[in-house]
């Protein structure tokens, strides 16, 4: 199996959860932190791709070339991408979000529709733009047909295709069987997309792997349309675990989570449902019932709680053992 | 007097379902259909009984007694056809977004200034269905931004269509200004492939100036009693209701079930449009003489 690529798309598909109020400021932030962290495709813009800001889909405040910009003045070593959804935006578009800093692309169709995406494709590629072919709501159609379809995209010369299941509703054999067709007829790399709706966002990516996606979205907290995407902090948590290869850090995902993300929110009237914290005792091994102990400590000792767990899980600590708490939150304040 | 005859280039989806309505005119005759290369539409306009030829153009241009050209190709074909056709003096309908002659929507703005060009534009489907609706409100409501959401079933879009998606938008976009009259525009197109197909259907958003919703409602009904005229299919889904300054009114246009089956109505209305506007080309030239 080769490397992972992660693709973050708070700033995309977590624009629709914002109603497409993200600011050049709040960009700049999530941006450079995702950079920091190793993220290897940044996507950002209106939820609905480039010129998506309409009555139809919600008006946002900013144009996307501002977006990009921001993004643009940050970065250092993600790609920058925009969507692009054929019947939406047009190459015009594109061409204008390459000179404002984008240097990828995500050209996205209906499942059965890749044709409408061959003058796109090609333009992309002609301006340099690292390009991905995006078949959304592939619950849809059946494997052979998006065989099919994904072929078109390659042949008009994408670097990737996804298996995008837009709405959440695909089971892990469906992705299974999906990406393992893909992966045996196409020569390009293979992606998902893929939504929590019914809580299996982790489990879809974790089996699209094995099939053999190597290009896997996620997004900070699972921010998202629906219920979100998969968590790009869980995602990695759970990368580590398998041992997969990439190159994203657990610790700055969560903290560009905890520290950049979430106060946005906040500051937008919405209070995500994250715990970042449960999600490390599954990471760690720890007892589920010491988190709030182990919070209590790390305020106590003046400790990162990420570190307790992590120690907590290194010594084995079992059910009813609430006292090594203390003791490990104590030792880690006297190293540091 | 007979019957004029018409020439048309390209035996697509849109070129053989023209071959039916103008069978049906009282005025108009299909006499050639002409491609650049033998086809399945070839072969369908043969056995319907029509003369064809694979020589494109250059086969209409021949034929003096012809008239009146339907160009049924591509932007990029039409940019070719066009200056030969005016050349050869024929009456050229544009059903391409190549936009030679100007954008031509009979219930908007087809008058008899513009039957003495030699070329206009048909703009798109979608143009026809939707930008009506908006110069009818922006007569009464001065409408600041259009923006409408046209869903058409995949089996009834080709590929001339797929393959130019943006001249499709951006072209439809334009005709919302110009003839509609809208100060700015958008256009957004979705392909949908449910079985059984869905009907063509249109969203007209229109952010107004003036917004009496009843003189809203009384502009929409009058323009679609003049459309119905040439389109009989054409339907109010869900007549103008306000919020803000936002009108929001969808049409559905069933087609006649012609060539592709009754969900087709993009083609219907296009063609339904360049077939009345041949038509009046006609009658004022009998007029005229």
């Amino acid at each position: 199996m080769g490397k992972i690529y992660i693709t973050d798309t708070t700033l995309r598909d977590g624009s629709h959860s914002v109603s497409h109020r993200f600011s050049p400021d709040d960009i700049k932030s999530i941006t450079s932190g995702l950079d920091k962290a190793g993220v290897d495709i940044i996507e950002l813009g209106h939820g609905d791709g480039l010129t998506g800001s309409t009555i139809n889909y919600g008006f946002s405040d900013y144009s996307d070339y501002e977006l990009i910009e921001a993004a643009a003045s940050v970065v250092k070593n993600a790609k920058l991408a925009v969507l692009l959804i054929p019947g939406i935006g047009t190459v015009e578009d594109l061409e204008k979000a390459k000179k404002a800093g984008a240097t990828a692309v995500r050209v996205a169709t209906h499942c059965t529709e890749a044709d409408i995406s061959m003058q796109h494709i090609r333009a992309a590629k002609e301006i340099g733009l690292w390009t991905v072919g995006f078949l959304m709501m592939a619950h849809l159609t059946d494997t052979e047909r998006l065989v099919e379809e994904a072929l078109k995209m390659e042949s008009y010369g994408a670097d990737v295709v996804y298996v995008t299941d837009s709405a959440g509703a695909m089971l892990p054999v469906d992705v299974t069987e999906k990406i393992t067709a893909l992966k045996k007829a196409l020569k390009i790399p293979i992606g998902h997309h893929s939504h929590n709706n019914l809580g299996l966002a982790i489990a879809n990516s974790l089996v699209a792997i094995e099939a053999g996606a190597t290009y896997i979205d996620g997004s900070l907290s699972g921010l998202g349309a629906g219920a979100g995407n998969t968590s790009t902090e869980t995602l990695v948590a759970v990368m580590n675990k398998m041992k997969y290869e990439h190159g994203v850090d657990l610790y700055k995902t969560m903290d560009v989570s905890s520290d950049s993300l979430i106060p946005i929110l906040n500051s937008k009237g919405l209070s995500p449902q994250t715990n970042l914290d449960a999600m490390l005792i599954g990471y760690s091994g720890v007892y589920s019932s010491f988190m709030l102990h182990a919070r209590r400590a790390a305020d106590r000792f003046n400790v990162d709680v990420r570190d307790v767990l992590m120690e907590l899980g290194r010594r084995k600590a079992v059910g009813g053992q609430e006292d090594w708490i203390i003791e490990v939150a104590q030792q880690i304040s006297k190293k540091n | 007097m007979g019957k004029i005859k018409v020439g048309i280039i390209g035996p697509g989806n849109i070129g053989l379902d023209l071959l039916y309505k103008l069978g049906r005119s009282e005025y108009l005759t299909p006499e050639l259909i002409v491609n650049i290369r033998h086809s399945e539409g070839i072969e369908y306009a043969e056995k319907m009984g029509i003369r064809t030829s694979t020589e494109g153009v250059a086969a209409i241009l021949k034929e003096d007694d012809i008239d009146i050209v339907f160009d049924c190709t591509s932007a990029t074909a039409h940019a070719f056809h066009a200056p030969l056709l005016k050349e050869a003096g024929k009456f050229t309908l544009d059903l391409t977004p190549a936009a030679v002659g100007p954008y031509c929507v009979p219930a908007v703005n087809m008058n008899d200034s513009m039957l003495e060009l030699e070329n206009v534009n048909l703009v798109t489907c979608a143009g026809q269905a939707t930008v009506p609706i908006v110069a009818a409100i922006n007569e009464v409501a001065d409408v600041s931004y259009a923006e409408i959401v046209s869903s058409i079933s995949s089996k009834s879009a080709g590929p001339g269509t797929r393959q130019n998606i943006d001249e499709f938008t951006v072209t439809t976009a334009r005709a919302l200004r110009d003839v509609g009259g809208a100060d700015d525009s958008k256009v957004i197109i979705v392909l949908n492939p449910a079985e059984p197909p869905i009907f063509m259907r249109n969203t007209i958003y229109t952010k107004v100036k003036n917004p009496n919703i009843n003189a809203i409602k009384k502009a929409v009904e009058d323009m679609v009693d003049k459309i119905k005229v040439y389109v009989p299919g054409y339907q109010i889904l869900l007549e103008p209701i306000i919020q803000d300054d936002i009108v929001t009114t969808m049409i559905q246009v069933e087609g006649l079930g012609d060539y592709l089956p009754v969900y087709s109505g993009n083609l219907d209305i296009i063609n339904a449009a360049a077939v009345n506007i041949a038509e009046a080309y006609v009658k004022k030239k009998l007029g005229g003489e």
